[in-house]
């Protein structure tokens, strides 16, 4: 990691001091520096210099893995692969098994169209014991617009397992599992991304849920903005990685003034809102940024008349679209005949997904 | 040594005792130029007589100084590498056919698109076929895939190598002499083939860049290293450009070193970023697109994915479209995009 300390790498006593005695401390410190420069500073040959760099490269250094080790560890540890089912079928179909371990899964929409009600689908199955087909975990709700209804949730898991007989007992157990945080302002949230290590393993936290990523943001000063939601997205990759867990935010859909939305037409979310019945031209809000930083992004969107989940973005899936209804068991998979032809219009008339 | 005994014509050697040249020892650290002047001969026979005073004293110097030649190589041999080099294919012909053949070895690719377009997908293809072994007219080598943002899906990286052995044993069914190449395939060996590191911050990037040359020298198969992405570290934390720049132009000198040396391939992914006008650019600035030998740009166009060849030393500014199917980077059939076509028309 940055923070390493040189005088912890094994570097000549003589080297070391030379180090310290400039205050290049960290192994960002040096590394950030050029040969040239580090000469300058350290009063050494060039050799030395080469020599004491590789060194603390090489220690800095994250470790190598070969692909076929990495599965085959992921394949021992985790059933499925790593992947927590949504339930909805094709869905998960195209994801390989559900919501990926290890990613930043973003779901993007319009107002009221069904992000919250996924995260808490999504935070239900998190917690339901394994028998169930949940993870068995803890989840971590940052609830920034304060839209986390307990009520709701327990409405879901009820009606999702109707065979289960939901004890008072069970309930409280279950609703104890999910953490929600009400952060105020990005850098809070920043703050508490960075102290979160020690509460996800003591409470195995399977799940990081923050709803919603851009009501925040958006208050924030456009300048250090972008600055700050690399940050957050750095953070949340890192968290997401190295516990293996589901990380999902959500993000808004703004319209935006035609005259942009033609040159950013190409990641531009267009909706006819069909219950209007005018065209509205949306778009992901935070930028393009923020949609490199997500890996992959599910975009809920009316169509037709319907509710629709498409992936917009996936480094393993083919760009379906998923019709969908929202009842008391939460979102539930539309299963009514769908012509292919339409669903090939859809991508096409878009102009977005593009298969 | 008296210069009379040099192996000289009468007519150089008197011109050389003129000019005040009676022993050999006159002639060190002298150069051909200072030579001709002093004892008013021509270039070439100064040089003759200075290789000839350094031979017998076998100090053999300018056999030596013409050394700086030998490292150089001439454009005749650099044609003839250019022509048997061997490139990287993508799987999508339309793709290497603008490419010249596919992606090629010591030079810098850049790989720029907007999110989604399939920037990875390319990253993940390319260490597969980079394994293509050599029978089958592939690199035979193998593939250092340094991932900054978490996008390697394992999955993939399986449903491709799959895809890929099937094509491989399809390939070689219909001729006998090579079915057993083709049954000795596996996905574990691709799979074990391509080296990952995660990197989580921008410091670990330039230590993995510090550290390649030592594992490439452990590692003599490798023939491909792709960065995916090389941007997104350092959007973030960087409140000095000039050092930004800095290092991002040391890194890629270090990349560009390792590629001549080792003979790979360096496929680096940019991001792209949205100027203040609304205008869709590659992230990491102006000074940044000099670094890169080639710059690819993929985008959308017309529910269609395309690759545009911004910038290349060699080859011509052109379009190519591709697709990303079930088994991997591909060639968009014919059909479907004659249906485009003729949705978009209207």
């Amino acid at each position: 990691m940055a923070s390493r300390l040189i005088s912890a790498m094994g570097l000549d006593a003589s080297i070391a001091h030379r180090f310290s005695a400039r205050n290049i401390l960290t192994a960002k410190d040096a590394l950030c520096r050029t040969e040239l420069e580090l000469m300058e500073l350290l009063d050494v040959p060039l050799d030395v210099v080469l020599l004491a760099i590789s060194c603390i490269s090489k220690k800095s250094c994250p470790p190598c893995h070969t692909i076929l080790s990495v599965l085959k560890e992921r394949m021992k540890n985790e059933p499925q692969l790593g992947h927590l089912p949504t339930l909805l079928g094709p869905l998960d179909q195209a994801l390989c098994g559900g919501i990926p371990f290890g990613v930043i899964t973003e779901l993007v929409g319009p107002a009221g169209i069904g992000k919250t009600q996924f995260c808490l689908m999504l935070t239900v199955l998190a917690v339901m014991p394994d028998p169930f087909g949940g993870l068995n975990g803890s989840v971590i709700y940052f609830d920034t617009e304060q839209r986390f209804t307990s009520q709701r949730m327990v409405e879901i898991a009820q009606h999702k397992f109707p065979n289960i007989l939901f004890t008072e007992a069970m309930i409280k157990q279950l609703a104890a599992r999910v953490f929600v945080i009400v952060p105020t302002s990005v850098t809070e949230l920043l703050d508490s991304l960075q102290k979160i290590q020690a509460t996800i393993i003591e409470h195995h936290v399977k799940l990081l849920v923050i709803d919603s990523v851009a009501s925040l943001t958006l208050s924030e000063q456009s300048v250090t903005r972008q600055e700050l939601l690399g940050r957050q997205a750095s953070a949340l990759k890192f968290l997401a990685e190295s516990f293996r867990i589901p990380v999902i935010v959500t993000n808004q859909a703004r319209a935006m003034s035609t005259a942009l939305s033609c040159q950013g037409v190409l990641h531009s979310v267009p909706v006819s809102d069909a219950h209007e019945g005018i065209d509205l031209q949306l778009r992901a809000a935070l930028g393009t940024k923020w949609a490199h930083a997500v890996n992959i992004r599910l975009i809920f969107e009316y169509s037709e008349g319907r509710r629709w989940i498409r992936i917009g973005k996936s480094p393993v899936s083919a760009a379906v679209a998923i019709p969908f209804f929202l009842t008391a068991t939460g979102l539930e998979h539309d299963e009514n005949e769908i012509p292919s032809a339409t669903e090939k219009d859809v991508m096409t008339i878009y102009g977005f997904g593009g298969l | 040594m008296d210069s009379l005994t040099l192996p000289l014509p009468s007519s150089l050697r008197s011109k050389l005792l003129e000019a005040g040249f009676a022993n050999t020892s006159a002639f060190q650290h002298l150069t051909p130029l200072q030579l001709a002047r002093d004892a008013n001969i021509s270039h070439q026979e100064a040089l003759a007589i200075l290789k000839t005073v350094s031979w017998m004293n076998c100090a053999d110097q300018y056999s030596k100084e013409e050394d700086i030649l030998s490292s150089a190589k001439t454009a005749w041999d650099l044609l003839c590498y250019e022509k048997s080099r061997k490139k990287l294919r993508t799987c999508c012909s339309e793709l290497d056919t603008v490419l010249g053949g596919g992606f090629k070895p010591k030079e810098l690719t850049e790989i720029c698109g907007v999110p989604g377009v399939g920037k990875t997908q390319l990253g993940m293809q390319l260490s597969i076929n980079v394994q293509i072994p050599s029978e089958f007219g592939g690199l035979g080598g193998q593939a250092v895939y340094i991932d900054t943002e978490g996008s390697f899906m394992v999955e993939r990286a399986l449903q491709m190598a799959e895809s890929m052995i099937d094509y491989l044993k399809y390939a070689t069914s219909s001729c006998e002499s090579t079915v057993g190449l083709g049954m000795s395939l596996n996905v574990d060996t691709f799979l074990s083939h391509i080296f990952y590191y995660r990197v989580y911050d921008c410091t670990e990037q330039l230590a993995v860049v510090n550290s390649l040359e030592e594992f490439l020298k452990e590692h003599r198969e490798v023939r491909l290293i792709v960065i995916d992405s090389v941007t997104f570290h350092f959007r973030q934390d960087f409140q000095d450009w000039a050092l930004r720049t800095r290092l991002l132009n040391g890194m890629a000198q270090k990349l560009m070193g390792l590629a001549q040396k080792h003979d790979v391939v360096v496929v680096l992914v940019n991001q792209v970023t949205t100027k203040t006008n609304g205008e869709i650019v590659p992230a990491l600035g102006e000074s940044w697109s000099h670094t890169c030998t080639n710059r690819l740009i993929l985008s959308w166009s017309n529910g269609c994915r395309q690759v545009h060849i911004f910038k290349s030393p060699s080859l011509p500014a052109a379009t190519a479209s591709f697709a990303v199917s079930a088994d991997g980077i591909r060639d968009v059939e014919s059909s479907k995009r004659i249906k485009l076509c003729t949705i978009s028309s209207p």
